[in-house]
């Protein structure tokens, strides 16, 4: 279906629109600030449902395309489109808005206008990153986007909120940086900043190497991998909840999504030559990581950890592809690895979504989340508990959660690439649930030791909605995720063509 | 020998000016009794006049006159377009801040407008003599600007130290001239480069004027290792002055850089290039390092020009049409953000306290939450972070050293820009994550202040969502010469 009206336009510009007359209309009036944020979040998420209901599966090619001279002397256009790939993406950030703009509703006290404002205005950048088919275009997005967030973790956040975010900027802008000297490159050998043509221009070895590495550090740094994952846990302990939320439900997801649409299709040879270099770097992430995040006293730290483990399964994932081509000689095991994760990538963005939120709802009580200042939490908050003990379940892959889905087809698929990868990678089903249920032991469960513990109220109405939101998002695509992986089918077939093809 | 009467017509705008610049200085005296203000207002009908002549007389092909010796083009008359339009804004930003600081006269004026003349002349020079003059007109201006305020140490140690090291500066570059007029015999730039290219200038002879020319342009626009001056002349200059050093000379000098560098000595380019790398990468290294401790902004700005400087550089140093454009796209966008960033300390200063440490800056989001945000697109747009227009003036330098081969300083360009993005941040830190020491709400003393650094920051803001007329104009202004 071609839409008649500029969908994904509207989709960024809506709510950085919206969020601009937030910053404006709700200076001295909270109340107006939330409704218009809320309702602008939730309008955003409304135009954004006929992405899928209008979304072709036949096609790998972009749909929904807009293209537009921008600046004309350097051949940049205001192009933009979604595929299989960024679909998901894109609707998965315009629900997370809605969510977050809810779940700062009574939290924030102070300059609530700024908080919200800046909230929309990121959410309208993400969506741009997610269909900019222009490297330039793209670029501005994802830069731009690290100016609303170094604002929100540095005024909204904990003690330590300065020292994060400067450190989170930098490391995302350094890593930003090459990525667009490469861009820069291939618009030099090529005269086209078009994501589309750098797909099918032809590269040399060594330059691909170079532009390879490149686009690691960028996307590594935003993935984060190890060992450069280190500003992540900072940034996440000091920002705020619905800060945290987006950083890992959707920013980590921009790195992921930037080797599917530059490293792989544009350095395929490259990625063919040092395929191990990410492999070795995700399973170091999966495990050891993982170990890291078992001994974290701070709740919010141990799901960073947790994410940055989780991951390394969308990179493994995504990288086994060479090795399965190698041993199976044939791409089938190859899509179910990188559908697995792209599937992990969504699934994670509610799971670690959720897990944010939940323990967002338990520091607006306690203003603490140190594990070891709460235990038997259940016996005042026993809703709270029931989802947050879901979405534990969902962290450690239990069937029947998104969790398991991603996960699943990915340790399958590296079995068939390598015993050993399988094999390392499995061990994450021992450790996820290892940090995952002791910390829920410690928390939820047990006798309550603490008289803080004892006034807990459970949750709200608000905060019922929120969790049981995602809830159902985490239990449908669990156990029917037939409908996204159908989305994807295509182009991710197409991307194995084009990550399998030779630029030489 | 006949005398042949030039062709005056294309230096119309100049006359003007300097016909306007003189009935001000002679009027100022006897009006500033009466009418406080006279002068100020025409001042800026001036620079409004002078550019209604150069746009009705818009140059669209090369014309040389006064013997080759003064060139109109329309490389020209958009850069003096600029001029005017970065000196406007300094004068409206500038009548402000001198009333407040008490020492409001129309000297300043008088000297800026001469200032301005000086860069139209160096703008147009095509023969040294002339460059020479233009280059002497604005500088004397300055110097005397420095120390308007008389009862200030400060100032009138940092018009001293200006004058004497400006002075060497002009004295090397005189000594490269007199070297290529040795070596060539001629001092029009046409002639020099036809003379070099055919080969018969004696090598040895140019490499050493080059070498001088060079330094002594570094010196103008303060790449380092000839930057010393730049900090402790920002700093010690009252702010309105540092607004108009800081600025609309800086596109004077990038003019004279194209004017000798690319259209003068373009066979020489070998000897150039290289010492151009080395200014412009030792420039964004220390730019970016230095300014990293320093506690006060106008300080951190001088740093921050002085890394600015070595990006204006990579352009030239392509040495190829479409990098002299991306270089004048990128000094065009460096004085307006100069202007912005100026201009917001001087929104800001109070009789008493100049607002220009980063510790007053602290807590501004809480005391004026719209001069904040606008002082925070200043800080990104200098940082080069989009959707800025700084973003922009960076790529484009950066993508034609590219093209020129050289990535690798493509890629020291970029992690210093990361460097930098570290002290622009701590600014915006300032303002909004830390404590005001003084809760008041502050506002600029004026609303014309208000009007006037709010435009220019949005402006930031607006060209950097559509940058594509002002690049198209850098590029096709270059490509028609």
């Amino acid at each position: 279906m071609l839409s008649s009206y500029p969908i994904l336009s509207t989709l960024i510009w809506l709510p950085i629109i919206g969020g601009l007359l937030v910053l404006f209309a709700g200076r001295n009036n909270d109340t107006a600030a939330k409704w218009l944020s809320l309702i602008t979040a939730f309008v955003t998420f409304l135009l954004s449902l006929p992405l899928w209901t209008g979304f072709d599966t036949t096609t790998a090619s972009m749909q929904f395309v807009e293209k537009v001279e921008w600046i004309p002397a350097f051949n940049i256009y205001y192009h933009l489109g979604v595929d299989g790939l960024s679909m998901p993406l894109v609707l998965l950030t315009t629900f997370t808005q809605v969510l977050v703009i809810a779940s700062a509703w009574d939290v924030i006290k102070e300059r609530v206008e700024q908080y919200m404002g800046a909230f929309l205005i990121m959410g309208g950048m993400m969506t741009g990153v997610f269909v900019a088919l222009d490297s330039i275009l793209f670029y501005v997005f994802w830069e731009a986007l690290l100016i609303p967030m170094f604002i929100v973790i540095g005024k909204w956040g904990g003690p330590r909120r300065v020292y994060a975010t400067l450190k989170f900027f930098l490391y995302t802008f350094f890593g930003s940086v090459f990525m667009l000297v490469s861009f820069l490159y291939m618009y030099y050998q090529s005269g086209s900043f078009s994501i589309l043509d750098m797909h099918t221009m032809h590269l040399g070895m060594t330059a691909q190497i170079l532009i390879f590495l490149a686009f690691l550090i960028a996307f590594a740094v935003k993935i984060p991998m190890f060992p450069v994952h280190t500003w992540l846990p900072d940034a996440h302990v000091e920002a705020p909840t619905a800060g945290s939320v987006v950083l890992a439900a959707i920013m980590l997801k921009m790195g992921g999504y930037g080797f599917v649409r530059f490293s792989l299709p544009i350095t395929p040879d490259a990625s063919m030559e040092l395929d191990w270099l990410v492999i070795l770097l995700s399973l170091i992430a999966i495990v050891y990581i993982g170990v890291v995040a078992l001994v974290q006293s701070d709740m919010k730290k141990l799901v960073a950890y947790s994410s940055i483990s989780h991951m390394g399964f969308v990179t493994l994932g995504m990288f086994v592809l060479y090795d399965i081509l190698q041993s199976t000689g044939s791409l089938q095991g190859a899509q179910l690895g990188m559908e697995g994760a792209m599937v992990q990538m969504i699934s994670h963005g509610f799971i670690s979504g959720a897990m944010f939120l939940a323990i967002g709802v338990l520091y607006d009580r306690m203003h603490t989340r140190e594990i070891s200042a709460y235990s038997g939490v259940v016996n005042k908050m026993p809703w709270f508990v029931m989802f947050a003990v879901l979405f534990a379940m969902a962290n450690v892959g239990l069937p029947g959660t998104s969790g398991f889905v991603g996960e699943f087809m990915v340790i399958l698929s590296s079995f068939k690439a390598n015993i050993w990868f399988g094999a390392i990678a499995a061990l994450t089903l021992i450790i996820g649930a290892a940090y995952t249920l002791w910390m829920v032991k410690r928390v939820f469960f047990g006798p309550i030791t603490n008289e803080n513990v004892e006034q807990l109220q459970d949750l709200n109405k608000r905060e019922f909605a929120i969790m049981a939101t995602l809830a159902v998002a985490v239990v449908v695509l669990g156990v029917y995720p037939g409908p996204l992986m159908e989305v994807m089918h295509t182009s991710v077939e197409n991307l194995l063509v084009q990550a399998t093809t030779s630029k030489l | 020998m006949n005398f042949v009467i030039p062709a005056f017509a294309p230096a119309i705008p100049e006359m003007v000016l300097l016909a306007m610049a003189s009935f001000i200085l002679v009027a100022d005296t006897f009006w500033s009794k009466k009418y406080q203000f006279a002068t100020y207002y025409a001042t800026q009908l001036t620079m409004i006049v002078v550019a209604y002549f150069i746009m009705t007389s818009f140059a669209t092909a090369q014309v040389i006159t006064f013997d080759g010796s003064f060139v109109r083009d329309s490389f020209a008359d958009i850069l003096k377009l600029f001029i005017l339009l970065v000196s406007f804004g300094i004068f409206l930003f500038s009548k402000e801040y001198l009333l407040q600081q008490k020492f409001y006269s129309g000297e300043y004026f008088v000297l800026g407008l001469f200032g301005v003349l000086g860069m139209f002349v160096m703008v147009s020079a095509y023969n040294f003599i002339t460059l020479y003059l233009g280059l002497e007109i604005m500088s004397l201006s300055i110097y005397a600007m420095i120390a308007l305020r008389r009862d200030s140490s400060e100032a009138i140690e940092s018009g001293m130290k200006y004058f004497v090291l400006g002075a060497l500066a002009t004295g090397i570059l005189l000594y490269g001239f007199s070297m290529i007029y040795g070596a060539t015999g001629s001092i029009t730039f046409p002639e020099i480069a036809q003379i070099i290219d055919s080969g018969k200038a004696d090598p040895v002879v140019l490499s050493f004027g080059v070498v001088f020319v060079v330094i002594g342009l570094a010196f103008k626009l303060g790449a380092v290792p000839f930057h010393m001056w730049a900090p402790d002349v920002y700093h010690g200059s009252p702010t309105a002055v540092t607004l108009y050093l800081g600025t609309a000379p800086k596109i004077a000098a990038f003019a004279i850089i194209y004017r000798l560098l690319a259209e003068g000595m373009p066979g020489l380019v070998h000897d150039w290039q290289t010492l151009l790398i080395i200014l412009s990468v030792l420039s964004m290294v220390v730019g970016a390092i230095v300014a990293i401790v320093q506690e006060n902004l106008k300080r951190m700005l001088a740093y921050s020009g002085i890394g600015h400087a070595g990006f204006l550089l990579l352009g030239v140093l392509a040495a190829n049409p479409d990098g002299y454009a991306a270089s004048m796209f990128y000094i065009i966008v460096y004085a307006i953000t100069g202007v912005a960033g100026f201009g917001m300390i001087i929104a800001l200063a109070r009789t008493g306290n100049e607002f220009d440490k980063i510790a007053d800056f602290k807590g501004l989001n809480g005391r004026n939450p719209w001069l904040a945000f606008m002082m925070l697109i200043v800080m990104f747009s200098m940082a080069g972070i989009p959707p800025f227009i700084g973003f922009f003036a960076k790529v484009v330098v950066i993508e034609e050293v590219v093209k020129a081969g050289f990535v690798w300083i493509a890629i020291i360009a970029v992690v210093t820009a990361v460097i930098s993005a570290f002290y622009y941040l701590r600014v915006v830190k300032a303002m909004y994550f830390d404590k005001a020491e003084e809760t008041a709400p502050i506002a600029p003393v004026s609303s014309q202040l208000n009007w006037a650094v709010s435009l220019v920051s949005v402006a930031l803001l607006v060209l950097g969502l559509m940058p594509s007329s002002l690049i198209e104009l850098s590029y096709q202004s270059i490509g028609l010469n």
